[in-house]
């Protein structure tokens, strides 16, 4: 099916019937053994067909609030106070089993991660119409006849057939459509979105973002869209609301708020996007990858990759997920042996597997990861984990050693008061400057950071980025840098490597790839990216059309 | 369906090799014991010669390697060999005696399963109320009292002070389906009680695990019934575990009555494994000892295969692109 061109009016729907209003709403979280507050009194109403976007970084409590408006609370929160009024009746004080019924019904969900909010042993089609035909009065004929028409309006291949696989067959933008076509099941006055293309490439944002907007306007469904990200909200919703520490710090119409914002923080929303490094002329080279090739059992991940890193200079690898980028990695660092191609770092050629390689090899070459909760071990402490390599590479031990991790703390700006905190004790930002500080200590040539700054917010994306530059400037680090977001690139990059499917398919200077003319991946993916501007996909969409089909695909 | 048959065929392959590796444990295992068939038949008075002629007769003088290899081959063909004792085919000696024990663990099973898989459930539907407690502790109970104990406890109860059912379980050929029925009642129960508590606790674990996952809260939020979402989201997810603890158990059930049979006297494997060590009757033992082993091979096989079954990523794996 093509995708339909629609233009929706950004103005905010006026004088219509106020279908979810709630008032002074105080909610509770536990943490450290104790409730504290996580949302003070907030009021937040919602009209028939109207989108309302909820923003701020996390914690802000944006999903705790959109999961307030279905009167429900995760274990370790509660509501302590205010009401939820949904068409006049207040769902904090309706019996639960009236309550349940509403859900799914009347106010439906569409969770952030559909690969994993999907039952794994069910298929699709049994779960999308499980409340239509058990409550919402249909047959499984006529559901299932629905379904498949959703699914054709969210323009999913194969309508007819898809309902039919297992979650784990059907790729996770595809997945987050039938999600929006279960929430859409039961015609729902009210749909909360909770940054339902957070966990999407760009590329898979696009379609998923005008798959969602298209059939809200449709049905003319109001929604509550939940997300951190300015640019995605700007392209749905008719008014957004900013979140921070449980409170509203701003609430205007889109285009209002686009054009002026009142507060200081909601201008910080934008802040890792008007980064930008200017970048350094070529320098000595540090690390070549040449004719590099891996396969994942009989599946080629890499394909004749040629990438060089310069002394001190950035280079960053673009690409949506299942590029090889990450593959690419583990290939530099031993942990993927590949079947041909040569590693030259350090004016020497890398034996291909880990194991093989020398002390001072792995010493030189160092990694940072995506997900810090991942890669430090829960009961280590700070002291511990910058310890170690510095025991292991350096033999450091007492006196010493403590003055080196003290320095190193120093250098990731934090203070030696962290040294015997576990990371449970840390918010995502030091938790990653623990991991940064953990690579330093080996006083190493290369770092190469795999979607460091992915899983954070805005504000400490930009706060880590900016220390990731200051430490380059300082200690003539290089980085290869693994992202998929091009506000990323153009903070930290001197060059770009783009990759598509196990292949560069371009790479150059930063200004030379991320100024036309483009190749045809490196124009869709860099078109995908949301600027904040409500009028962006709108203009995206109009000129894309041959475009996505023939690239993404 | 192609992948359960590979899988199937690796698992058995598996097995057959476990299971030659268990002969030879069983075989050398038997040689360990003290004395042999000759000196028990003659007892202790016998001259050391009439021992070694009775020896050579039976061919327990040959190395033990001969007659493990001998062994081996005559079970491959199928021939379990004869009773030294009483010179009956050890297959046909068997066969009767499995078919009781069969019969006796699957009634067992019968109580026991259902049971387990039911409470399990209705433990996590009600989770850290009052039922959850209660089954929990009763099933702790179960677990903890020795299998004699039960047995007696029960035959007090039921045939002692009740009178209700029989305290012997001595089954002949002449009975009608239900008297087999009451005179199983007991020594099924028994079995049944220490078997459901592990089903339970396994089941309500298996389950429990799988209600911390982000599908759980999606089906809440859809506003299914906790039932439902037991039953129809979470239950589906905690299959693999489950099938394992219950075929798990209905291998315990096969092989490990051994006490149960002794003590209401019943005529299975366990009784007869019991009776042949004790006359040095080697054959039997072997044969005994070869046909448990199996059914553990043979029963976890089945896990496997349900447990691929059951899950959708296994039984369907992702096309590689």
């Amino acid at each position: 099916m093509t995708i339909e061109q629609r233009v929706i009016s950004m103005h905010p729907a006026v004088n219509r019937e106020v279908i979810l209003d709630i008032r002074g709403l105080e909610m509770e979280g536990f943490s450290g053994g104790s409730w504290h507050k996580i949302v003070h009194g907030l009021d937040l109403t919602l009209q028939r067909g109207e989108v309302l976007g909820l923003i701020g970084e996390s914690g802000a409590g944006k999903s705790t609030v959109g999961l307030a408006a279905m009167g429900y609370a995760r274990s370790g929160c509660r509501v302590t106070g205010g009401t939820v009024l949904f068409k006049g009746q207040d769902l904090l004080r309706m019996p639960a089993a009236e309550r349940r019924r509403l859900r799914g019904l009347k106010i439906a969900y569409v969770a952030q991660s559909a690969a994993a909010s999907f039952n794994p042993a069910r298929r699709l089609m049994d779960q999308v119409i499980e409340v239509a035909v058990t409550r919402g009065g249909r047959s499984r004929d006529e559901a299932v006849r629905d379904a498949q028409d959703l699914f054709h309006r969210l323009a999913l291949p194969n309508p007819e057939t898809i309902g039919f696989r297992y979650p784990h067959e059907v790729s996770g933008g595809q997945l987050q459509r039938v999600m929006t076509a279960m929430a859409m099941a039961c015609r729902p006055d009210i749909i909360i979105f909770d940054e339902p293309t957070t966990a999407l490439d760009v590329t898979t944002q696009v379609e998923v973002l005008a798959a969602i907007r298209r059939i809200v306007e449709e049905f003319q469904t109001a929604a509550i869209y939940i997300t951190h990200d300015l640019a995605v909200v700007a392209q749905l919703a008719h008014r957004i609301m900013v979140l921070r520490h449980g409170r509203l710090i701003e609430e205007a119409p889109t285009r209002v708020m686009l054009a002026h914002p009142q507060h200081e923080y909601t201008r910080s929303l934008w802040a890792v996007r008007k980064l930008a490094k200017d970048p350094e002329p070529r320098g000595d080279e540090l690390l070549k990858v040449r004719g590099l090739l891996a396969h994942y059992g009989t599946v080629p991940v890499l394909e004749d990759v040629t990438v060089e890193v310069e002394r001190g200079r950035t280079v960053a690898v673009v690409g949506e997920s299942g590029s090889g980028k990450s593959t690419l990695a583990r290939v530099i660092t031993g942990l993927l042996k590949p079947a041909s191609g040569e590693i030259t770092f350090f004016g020497e050629q890398l034996p291909r597997a880990v194991k093989d390689r020398s002390k001072e090899q792995l010493r030189r070459l160092q990694m940072i990861h995506q997900s810090p909760d991942a890669s430090l071990n829960p009961r280590h402490t700070v002291r511990e984990v910058i310890g170690r390599p510095l025991e292991f590479y350096f033999g450091l031990s007492g006196q010493r050693r403590e003055q080196r991790i003290v320095q190193l703390l120093d250098m990731i700006e934090l203070s030696s008061k962290y040294l015997d905190r576990l990371p449970s004790a840390l918010s995502g930002g030091q938790k990653q400057r623990v991991c940064i500080a953990r690579a330093l200590a080996a006083n190493p040539e290369l770092i190469i950071c795999d979607e460091v700054t992915s899983a954070l917010d805005q504000l400490v994306q930009e706060e880590i980025l900016k220390l990731l530059l200051r430490l380059q400037g300082e200690l003539s680090l290089s980085y290869l840098f693994i992202t998929h977001d091009i506000a990323t690139v153009k903070a930290i990059a001197d060059r770009v490597v783009v990759m598509h499917k196990g292949r560069v398919v371009q790479q150059g200077t930063k200004a030379e790839v991320l100024t036309p003319p483009h190749p045809a991946y490196t124009k869709l993916l860099l078109s995908s990216v949301p600027d904040v501007d409500p009028d962006w996909l709108n203009r995206l969409l109009a000129a894309r059309q041959p475009a996505v089909s023939s690239v993404a695909s | 369906m192609h992948v359960v048959l590979s899988i199937s065929a690796k698992r058995l392959a598996l097995g057959l090799a476990t299971l030659l590796a268990i002969s030879l444990i069983v075989f050398f295992s038997v040689e360990l014991l003290p004395g042999d068939l000759a000196e028990a038949v003659l007892g202790q008075g016998a001259t050391p010669e009439a021992v070694a002629a009775l020896r050579h007769e039976l061919g327990l003088d040959r190395p033990a390697a001969v007659r493990y290899m001998a062994w081996v081959l005559d079970l491959l063909h199928g021939d379990l060999g004869r009773s030294l004792a009483t010179g009956r085919s050890v297959a046909e000696l068997v066969a009767d005696r499995l078919g009781n024990t069969v019969v006796l663990a699957l009634a067992a099973a019968a109580i026991a399963m259902p049971l387990g898989v039911g409470l399990g459930i209705l433990s996590t539907v009600y989770r850290g109320r009052a039922f959850d407690r209660v089954a929990s502790t009763a099933s702790l109970a179960g677990i903890s009292f020795p299998e004699f104990f039960t047995a007696y406890m029960l035959v007090a109860i039921f045939s002692v002070k009740l009178g209700w059912l029989p305290a012997v379980a001595l089954v002949g050929t002449g009975e009608s389906w239900l008297q087999r029925l009451v005179v199983l009642t007991l020594p099924a129960l028994t079995l049944a009680l220490a078997v459901v508590a592990y089903v339970l606790r396994m089941t309500r674990a298996a389950i429990v695990g799988v209600m911390a996952a982000p599908y759980i809260e999606m089906a809440q939020l859809k506003g299914i019934s906790p039932v439902s979402i037991v039953i129809r989201h979470a239950l589906p997810n905690a299959l693999s575990p489950i099938i394992n603890v219950v075929i798990l158990n209905l291998a315990y059930l096969v092989v490990g009555v051994v006490v149960v049979e002794v003590v209401f006297v019943y005529p299975g494997l366990g009784q007869l494994l019991v009776d042949s060590v004790s006359k040095r009757d080697i054959p039997v033992v072997q044969a005994c000892c070869i046909i448990f082993a199996a059914t553990y091979v043979l029963l976890n096989l089945l896990a496997d295969v349900l447990s691929v079954l059951s899950n959708p990523r296994l039984k369907r794996p992702r096309q590689q692109v």
